[in-house]
């Protein structure tokens, strides 16, 4: 039922990224993406006029250096470790969303409603996608951290506020998925 | 030379992300409806082997890769910047599918969509930098 080129087994993904977390950690390091934003911002001169971004970022370069693997790694993984049977989802999934509009997988990560060639040129999509990114980045540096850094190893460490960010991540999600999303698309 | 290892680190990350499709709009739409185990699966077994090998690195006293002993850093108390702020991350996974990891991921795998994405993240944080002191922690 698994394939290699098709869609990795959920323990088998859970078990590597667990492993990841804890490689980070015996590099002496902590493992979360969102704070590569922040840096990214320092290094492009934010820190000029903004305190939150006058640290020293050269000390995140290899975090950079994770991110810029993860980037090689999304490409490897699209171009050369599949075979376009992967994406399957329960079917009540694929019939809500084409009520809503929203074209079924059929094989591709992303819906071509959102990122599709024809579908980039309509400002609404771009908003869309500009305004989500700024709620991602807005709220994961308020929220001190994402699904890595909070999510795995926050809550790897039994950390209370960890818990806390990931029931926030659950009522902004639900909210959005449930009651918004019908209402944008 | 010393980068190598995270960058290494970092493809093993993407191919995962990738492959597990934790990066896809489609799974976390799935996810948020509860329509399906697997991103739960994904979360709650990365989750085990954490907190399983945490306790180990405290108990026996593992020294990292340069022989320092090892100190995970305990978040900083409160609760409101983590609720709110939480919350305002989930309106955004939960609209365009993607928390940070995967933004960069999908980027390397060219997805130009998710390059505006980026951007918007990029003005998200450093929004925040700017409202910081005026928000409430």
């Amino acid at each position: 039922m698994y394939s290699f080129y098709g869609t990795w087994p959920w323990y088998v993904s859970g078990f590597i990224i667990g492993a990841v977390m804890l490689l980070l950690i015996y590099f002496g390091k902590t493992f979360g993406m969102s704070s590569n934003l922040r840096t990214l911002c320092s290094a492009v001169g934010a820190g000029k006029n903004c305190d939150f971004f006058r640290f020293d970022w050269k000390s995140q370069r290899w975090n950079l250096v994770v991110v810029l693997g993860a980037m090689i790694g999304g490409f490897i993984a699209t171009h050369y470790m599949s075979d376009g049977s992967g994406v399957n989802l329960n079917p009540d999934t694929v019939t809500e969303l084409t009520a809503m509009g929203i074209d079924a997988p059929e094989g591709k990560l992303l819906p071509d409603a959102i990122v599709g060639y024809e579908a980039l040129k309509s400002p609404k999509v771009i908003t869309i996608l500009l305004l989500g990114g700024i709620l991602v980045g807005f709220g994961t540096r308020y929220g001190g951290g994402c699904t890595s850094g909070h999510a795995i190893t926050g809550l790897s460490n039994l950390q209370l506020p960890s818990l806390i960010a990931v029931i926030g991540f659950f009522i902004g999600g639900l909210i959005m998925s449930w009651l918004l999303l019908p209402l944008i698309f | 030379m010393k980068f190598i290892k995270f960058l290494l680190v970092g493809i093993v990350f993407g191919i995962v992300l990738t492959k597990s499709e934790a990066v896809s709009w489609y799974r976390i739409y799935e996810m948020f409806h509860f329509q399906s185990f697997h991103m739960y699966g994904i979360i709650m077994t990365a989750v085990i082997v954490g907190v399983i090998g945490v306790q180990l690195i405290k108990r026996t006293g593992t020294k990292d890769i340069t022989g320092q002993p090892i100190s995970i850093p305990d978040k900083d108390k409160g609760w409101k910047n983590y609720i709110i702020g939480g919350t305002i991350f989930g309106l955004g996974w939960g609209l365009v599918g993607t928390c940070p990891g995967p933004i960069f991921i999908l980027v390397g795998a060219g997805f130009i969509g998710i390059g505006i994405v980026f951007i918007g993240a990029l003005l998200g944080t450093y929004l925040y930098g700017i409202l910081k002191d005026k928000l409430p922690h």
